[in-house]
């Protein structure tokens, strides 16, 4: 191919992107298609019934409604939560248990092999059912939605040692209380959770040159002694301002630092569920120049004082505005609309309410090119697939196994940045056979009637054709598997 | 001797700079189309990328160099026969023991490193670091493909739809582009039938996404590459390697034996799929899990754990290939290396240069290449790392042009703003 061909190609690649996004007619929304948008973007889709719901009450309603969270969980739902002992736990005990049986790990038997096994599945499984079950059937759809959002923010891996144990109580604890609160007090609570701690292992980091007190203190191995800076980059380049901020590698070393005696301690963890601890003998008490700023040696307070500090910087307000404006608008948000928001953000503080009632009020949500512009993610596809169809997966082995084919299993992101959310990232030839392969899987049990009445408004007309000339055990599968259910 | 050896690959390299790439092009667009694509897509290449920051210091470590020890109190290899001792390269470079399965192919000069190579961008975050060695464009974030898709768009014949493959459930950034690419699942399920294989379903299927502007193309492509990768396992392609398909040769070759689950079985596969459809030319698998922050261990541990069945894998994949890996070139590589100094918890942190390997049937391996300057305090890059001294794309350029005879003018498109380097004696 000459390079002239070349240009050729590539600017005709490029024309096809930006028409993508453009393909509804620009023409004002119809009550039902601004109904199926914003189900489609602060939900996991309609459930049978939504639609015409949300049509009569009002978009603004809703989104109201989303943003205060107050509603009550169905009492199957509550009954359903209220069995899986995993996700209601206090960590401790959680991790009391897993403990147990981790320590079996040495010249087991078969049967403590079995056993073994057995309580870090159930523990795993009662986490990840506990998640599902909300996302497809809790009314506060936009908790679970910003659940997920700040998770993948604050990404945590569950196969990385005890963070399997950890999670529940992460997501629980310290994600789902501030989900839509205030940034601060979401950053404050994952960087003082055990889940946190561990993974991005602040937890073993300690001043240079610090001596372990004795080979048993505290019941864990104290063979650490110097600094890791793990925590302390990702703090900046993921959590808050984002990379290519203006920090440098000193100042990823100075937080480190500041950050050292920040901690747990495995045995009042399981005691007492004491989930932080500072341990002053571990940090570093000399001065240190942070971004510019003189820090006084100030033991705990210094890293709590670096938290106040990166929540209000304005890089991270953009940062945290640009990630949540291309989560709910579109793969390239538009700048203005992220500026907004960067200001709503900073005139109140970091609330993160505020922030997406400027989003969610904002011409360019609502506007006709941003429908249907988002590729579901596979975890996005399953959950509203779930809920399209009114069937609370039942096998949650099943579920988690589709997400792990689709290569999103849950609380499986190995990478402290997370799941991405954009097309780039999902859309593939494998992927759009392996949901279709989910799709016809799901439909047996379905009335494809039913299904394009709950899916009505964003099930373009090209679409139902295709539907209406097919033979009708395969309606179901092809309205789920259409490319108009691909996207959101 | 190390650094007076690359500086005369060097001078060497760059009188060679171009001619066999032309010569290529020109014979092959010759005979386009004639039985398929065979002569074009004859030499192929094979990119594995550690995702995560493989510490190159301990894959190929300077067992020789008193400072390497002192730097590594708990976590550094010993010299060969020594406890925890590293394999011999050369009297000053060991082998990481867990990956003994590569060691033949040393022996055969069929393996080589290249040290305190990588990105010459600074970052040490993991995320902007892979996305430069995927894009090849390090410090431009808005590149849009990544260079094996430029890469396949520019070489020589015509592309089919499984002339670039990812195995992995997402397509990785480095085969996104406009030319054609597929993916294939890890395991087994990558060549299996699937639901829209049955007429009925396939043909309602079909008509939904025939001209959909958004998926359409991508739906195309996955069924063409599914129906190519299912003849190819079957056996039914006209020249491939073997007949009697991929199941039967797969279990001959493991003489009963099954492979360990992860790469090891997916290279076996790759291997197989390679050899029965001659379409294939560039691949690409990425591997998890090198972000060694704490407890990475020496001879054996967490990072010892990881780097098994990586050589067993390797080692796999060049028997399997069998004859086809005397036209075959295996690049591994990774964002950036990591601190020469161990950290308080027996782990290292981000770093900079890093070691590049490359095996292959022509590869000219048995050496350590690469501009070293030891570990000394001086000689540290911000006196933590390696410093860079040989741009990756320096790497890939030499077997691009070298290898898979791509021509000048492609070359600058697929690595464009590349550093003036002449190139290695590598292949």
């Amino acid at each position: 191919m000459n390079f002239s061909r070349w240009i050729a190609v590539a600017a005709v690649a490029v024309s096809a992107t930006a028409a993508t996004a453009a393909t509804p007619a620009a023409e004002p929304l119809t009550p039902e298609q601004a109904a199926a948008h914003v189900l489609n973007r602060i939900a996991y889709g309609p459930k049978p019934g939504d639609i015409q719901r949300v049509t009569q009450m009002g978009v603004q309603r809703y989104i109201d409604a989303q943003l205060n969270a107050g509603m009550p969980l169905p009492p199957a739902l509550s009954a359903r939560l209220a069995g899986l002992d995993a996700a209601q736990e206090p960590a401790g005990v959680v991790m009391q248990r897993f403990l147990e049986v981790r320590a079996m790990a040495k010249d087991e038997s078969d049967g403590d092999k079995a056993k073994r096994r057995e309580v870090v599945t159930a523990i795993a499984q009662q986490t990840a059912e506990a998640r599902i079950a909300r996302a497809v059937d809790s009314p506060n759809q936009l908790e679970e939605v910003m659940v997920d959002f700040w998770f993948n923010h604050f990404n945590v891996f569950s196969g990385k040692g005890v963070d399997r144990a950890l999670i529940a109580s992460y997501e629980r604890d310290a994600i789902r209380p501030y989900a839509l609160g205030n940034f601060r007090d979401l950053l404050g609570a994952t960087a003082h959770h055990p889940a946190m701690l561990y993974y991005l292992d602040n937890w073993v980091s300690t001043a240079n040159g610090y001596v372990p007190r004795g080979k048993k203190q505290g019941g864990q191995k104290a063979k650490s002694s110097g600094l890791n800076e793990n925590y302390a980059r990702e703090l900046m380049e993921l959590h808050t301002m984002g990379v290519d901020s203006g920090y440098t590698q000193k100042d990823v070393t100075e937080l480190a630092r500041m950050l050292t005696g920040w901690t747990y301690d495995n045995r009042e963890l399981v005691k007492r569920n004491r989930t932080f601890a500072f341990d002053s003998a571990r940090h570093d008490r000399d001065d240190k120049v942070w971004l510019g700023r003189r820090i006084k040696a100030g033991g705990q307070e210094e890293g709590e004082y670096a938290l106040d500090v990166l929540a209000m910087l304005p890089a991270t307000a953009h940062h945290l505005s640009f990630q949540l404006a291309q989560y709910f608008v579109q793969d390239q948000p538009p700048p203005a609309l992220v500026d907004r928001m960067a200001k709503t953000y900073i005139d109140s503080k970091g609330d993160i309410r505020s922030v997406l009632r400027t989003l969610f009020t904002s011409a360019e949500f609502m506007a006709p090119e941003a429908v249907g512009a988002k590729f579901k993610t596979p975890y996005q596809y399953v959950i509203s697939a779930a809920r399209a169809s009114d069937t609370a997966p039942s096998d949650i082995k099943q579920t988690l196994g589709v997400l792990n084919r689709l290569g999103m299993p849950l609380y499986g992101c190995q990478t402290p940045d997370g799941y991405k959310n954009t097309q780039d990232a999902w859309l593939n030839p494998d992927a759009l056979s392996r949901r279709i392969a989910f799709a016809t899987q799901l439909s047996p049990a379905l009335d494809a009637q039913v299904l394009q009445a709950t899916l009505a408004g964003s099930i373009s007309p090209k679409t139902q054709n295709a539907i209406a000339g097919s033979p009708p055990p395969l309606r179901a599968a092809m309205l789920l598997g259409s490319p108009d259910f691909m996207q959101r | 001797m190390h650094r007076r050896d690359f500086l005369n690959a060097l001078a060497a390299g760059a009188g060679l700079m171009i001619p066999l790439g032309r010569h290529a092009w020109a014979a092959t667009a010759a005979s386009p189309n004639t039985a398929p694509n065979t002569d074009a897509t004859s030499r192929k290449l094979i990119v594995i990328m550690l995702r995560g920051a493989v510490d190159g210091l301990n894959v190929v470590a300077p067992v020789a160099d008193a400072n390497y020890a002192r730097l590594r109190p708990t976590i550094a290899l010993g010299r060969p026969g020594e406890d925890n001792g590293a394999l011999n390269l050369d009297g000053y470079f060991g082998l990481h023991p867990a990956l003994a399965p590569l060691l033949p192919l040393w022996e055969q000069k069929k393996l080589a490193f290249i040290h305190a190579s990588g990105s010459p961008d600074i970052t040490r975050s993991h995320f902007d670091a892979q996305d430069y060695m995927e894009s090849a464009t390090p410090g431009i974030k808005s590149t849009a493909d990544g260079w094996m898709n430029r890469l396949v768009a520019a070489l020589p014949g015509t592309t089919t739809p499984t002339r670039a493959l990812s195995i992995g459930p997402t397509m990785p950034r480095i085969l996104s582009g406009h030319a054609a690419a597929v993916n294939l699942a890890n395991g087994a399920a990558g060549t299996k039938a699937n639901v829209l294989d049955r007429p009925a379903v396939g043909k309602a299927f079909d008509q939904l996404y025939a001209d959909n502007a958004r998926f359409g193309a991508a739906y195309q492509q996955g069924q063409d590459a599914h129906r190519e990768v299912m003849d190819a396992a079957a056996g039914k392609m006209a020249g491939g390697g073997m007949a009697g398909g991929m199941s039967a040769e797969m279990q001959a070759a493991n003489g009963g034996a099954p492979l360990p689950n992860g790469f090891p079985d997916d290279a076996a596969r790759l291997a197989a799929l390679m050899r029965n459809d001659p379409n294939i030319q560039l691949a690409f698998v990425a591997l998890g899990g090198w972000d060694t922050h704490a407890s990475q261990g020496s001879a054996r541990g967490q990072l010892a754990n990881r780097l098994q069945p990586l050589g067993q894998g390797l080692a796999v994949l060049a028997q399997r290939l069998g004859p086809l890996f005397d036209q075959t070139t295996i690049v591994v590589m990774s964002e950036f290396g990591r601190t020469a100094r161990e950290n308080g918890n027996g782990g290292t942190d981000h770093g900079h240069g890093n070691a590049m390997w490359v095996l292959g049937g022509s590869v000219k391996g048995g050496k350590v290449l690469g501009d070293w300057r030891g570990v000394g305090d001086a000689e540290l890059n911000e006196g933590r790392d390696l410093p860079v001294t040989t741009d990756f794309r320096t790497v890939l350029a030499t077997i691009a042009e070298r290898h898979l005879r791509l021509a000048d003018k492609q070359l600058v498109q697929v690595f464009p703003s590349m550093p003036r380097a002449g190139r290695l004696d590598l292949v």
